[in-house]
């Protein structure tokens, strides 16, 4: 079975570590915050200027001039701090970040990412993500593996303008944990009950198989 | 007052000499911290062909996008413009230019346009449609590209409170922008909700010293939610 949203979030949250300053993009990447181990400390960075970012508020505690990134109303942790967007991207630029989840539409084998734009169609914009994806060392894109209609999103180049260039070397999917090295994918698990056959078929870009492929420990 | 005290006393005050064909740097991200009734004044002013630097837009009918409804912008450079309507319609029609900007790159553009650097490197957008045809220099065996700053003909601010002269503090999240913003006008105006005396903020906390301000003026906000998120008590 591929997996859920939740499960997608939940192996993320096992790359996270006591200590860790965190950047997490709106979707899937935002469910993580749900999944930190317990007695484990991490901090939430906002790219919009908040280090240390809380749950939702109550009725009682929304206040119009404390938002997320995702321009959703939000609190603060103790030990939290509020700054300007230049300082929040020198954090972010600077490589003071300790690990970035984010989704994509598309990435390839040499650890490009497409992720703000589809030509014709949808003109949004890049918002954080090219500091994001350019600033960090540690990075994870979460994403379907393929789309609705069976088409691979790993592929040998991507089709869509890029987000960054070759800055993406881990890719957890509903199928599968993949890195990315030496122009290529290396299948590192599988989903729970997902065939490695079925990996290998809705992957399109070269795809390294080892003799075991283990499955996702939850 | 004295020469530093930088308070007026109208909107239209506040704005005095906008005029078409202008830059205006504006403060604020999505709907937090946005200069709402400067915005307001700009729109009855009826300025067209407006170059708008804001890492948003508004929404349809609030913040910026009430300047797209009389077609007064005629360039956004943005980050993000995905809540409006009004702005894709534009867009698709070529009856609006948009500068897609990376949210740190803008951040910086005008952080360096205020602070007199005009050009800087940076990794981000190298290999994409916003590295195209800008200068590549190679530090440490990684490229970056030239990005060049930007400064307004206006900046327009929100801050929370101010001191007579000028020098600005910060509610929570809807610094944001501001702080860059109001560096790089040629004249700043900002906007707060609480004006006091000189003496009465902490010389320590002052997030924006007076400095950089032009004009001051008191308003009243409605701080509209975008995304209104809420948990169980």
């Amino acid at each position: 079975m591929s997996l859920t949203r939740e499960q997608l979030a939940m192996r993320v949250a096992q790359e996270l570590q006591d200590g860790y300053y965190v950047n997490l993009g709106i979707g899937i990447p935002t469910l993580v915050a749900n999944y930190v181990p317990q007695g484990m400390d991490v901090m939430l960075q906002s790219e919009n200027g908040l280090l240390g970012m809380g749950p939702f508020p109550t009725e009682d505690e929304v206040d119009a001039d404390l938002i997320n990134a995702g321009k959703q109303t939000v609190t603060t942790i103790k030990g939290s701090s509020i700054f300007s967007s230049a300082e929040s991207f020198a954090m972010i630029r600077g490589g003071h970040v300790d690990l970035t989840v984010l989704g994509a539409f598309e990435v390839d084998v040499m650890g490009n990412i497409a992720s703000y734009m589809i030509p014709g169609k949808l003109i949004k914009g890049m918002g954080g993500a090219m500091d994001l994806v350019a600033g960090a060392d540690n990075i994870i894109v979460t994403m379907t593996h393929a789309s609705k209609h069976g088409e691979s999103k790993l592929l040998p180049q991507c089709t869509l303008p890029l987000t960054g260039a070759g800055c993406i070397k881990k890719v957890v999917t509903d199928l599968a944990y993949v890195e990315i090295a030496e122009g290529k994918f290396w299948l590192k698990e599988r989903a729970p009950g997902v065939s490695v056959d079925e990996i290998i078929r809705l992957t399109a870009g070269e795809l390294v198989v080892p003799e075991v492929v283990p499955e996702m420990e939850f | 007052m004295s020469g530093f005290d930088k308070v007026v006393n109208s909107y239209e005050e506040a704005m005095e000499g906008l005029q078409d064909d202008m830059t205006i740097i504006a403060g604020g991200f999505g709907l937090c911290g946005i200069p709402e009734n400067l915005i307001n004044e700009i729109k009855r002013r009826g300025v067209h062909g407006l170059t708008i630097v804001s890492n948003n837009c508004g929404v349809d009918g609030f913040g910026l996008g009430v300047l797209l409804e009389d077609k007064q912008v005629k360039k956004m450079v943005s980050s993000y413009v995905g809540e409006n309507k009004l702005f894709e319609q534009q867009l698709l029609a070529g009856e609006l230019e948009v500068e897609l900007t990376p949210q740190g790159t803008l951040a910086e553009k005008m952080r360096a346009g205020g602070a007199g650097i005009p050009a800087f490197y940076t990794a981000t957008g190298y290999g994409t449609e916003v590295g195209k045809g800008k200068d590549v220099k190679e530090f440490n065996g990684r490229p970056y590209i030239l990005e060049e700053s930007i400064t307004g003909d206006f900046a327009i601010v929100k801050a929370w409170k101010a001191d007579r002269y000028g020098n600005l503090v910060y509610r929570h999240t809807a610094q944001n922008f501001n702080p860059m913003a109001a560096t790089a006008g040629k004249i700043t105006v900002v906007e707060v909700e609480e004006i006091v005396e000189p003496g009465e903020l902490d010389p320590c906390q002052i997030h924006t010293p007076g400095i950089y301000v032009d004009r001051l003026i008191k308003g009243t906000f409605e701080k509209r939610i975008e995304q209104r998120t809420v948990r169980e008590a």
